[in-house]
């Protein structure tokens, strides 16, 4: 997986290419922890993630817990794949999505 | 009406199997060796992510759990079957004896704060296979599981 990241003052944007799963879901953990401290916008931008797996919803689950603390989260250009799991594990309830 | 294997499986064994060290840095390997099979079949791109996902998640359970804290390992077995097209892909392990199918489903309605990750990887195999089944048979956990083509 490939994750691009672009910080401007309060907010970080992660985009996001290839899959999230058992062995880069550590990648994306380590990205967000390194900079989330004083983000009060976040974005993850799954635009070129193929899908992912529980490994992935984990970590999802762990930004969206401390944005609820210090500010926002956003999850954009979500596929149908993606969309599904979402629904079947009820992280649609969880996150804030945008399928554009 | 029979339904007739499409593409190359005809020429090809219908069944074929990996056996391979059961660790993390292998579930790459194991999905290589799924998705040329499922080539085969001309399956579309989402049930051939969803079999992606399913790899990640019982594959990646073995890799953790099944000899931990030593490593052995594990066969994967790809068969199709036909009326309706299937493919049945099976695990082997000699580890530890462990019924995924046994753990509690998740409550997918808890807020961000009360939600547990454990089961959920399961509960998603669950959810996007048409069967899923376990067996302890012989020292070995085998468990299989099945998608429509």
């Amino acid at each position: 997986m490939k994750i691009t990241k672009t910080q401007k003052g309060n907010s970080l944007y992660l985009a996001l290419e290839g899959r999230l799963d058992t062995n880069t879901a550590p990648e994306l953990e380590i990205a967000i922890k390194g900079s989330i401290d004083g983000i009060e916008e976040l974005t993850i931008d799954m635009q070129s993630l193929d899908y992912l797996s529980s490994a992935g919803l984990r970590v999802l689950l762990g930004a969206q817990k401390t944005m609820n603390k210090q500010g926002s989260m956003r999850v954009t250009h979500v596929n149908d794949t993606i969309m599904e799991i979402f629904d079947v594990t009820g992280f649609a309830d969880i996150l804030t999505i945008d399928k554009e | 009406m029979q339904v007739e294997i499409k593409g190359k499986w005809r020429e090809w064994e219908k069944m074929k199997e990996l056996i391979i060290d059961a660790t993390v840095e292998n579930i790459e390997k194991v999905t290589e060796f799924v998705n040329q099979q499922l080539e085969r079949l001309e399956c579309s791109m989402k049930v051939q992510m969803q079999i992606d996902i399913a790899i990640d998640e019982l594959f990646g359970n073995i890799a953790h759990y099944a000899y931990h804290p030593k490593t052995g390992t594990a066969t994967v077995r790809v068969e199709v079957t036909e009326n309706p097209l299937a493919v049945v892909i099976t695990f082997i392990d000699n580890g530890t004896p462990y019924d995924p199918l046994a753990t509690r489903e998740p409550d997918i309605s808890l807020s961000a704060e009360e939600r547990q990750i454990g089961g959920l990887g399961i509960y998603m195999v669950k959810k996007s296979m048409d069967d899923i089944s376990y067996e302890y048979r012989e020292g070995k956990n085998i468990l299989k599981i099945k998608k429509n083509i």
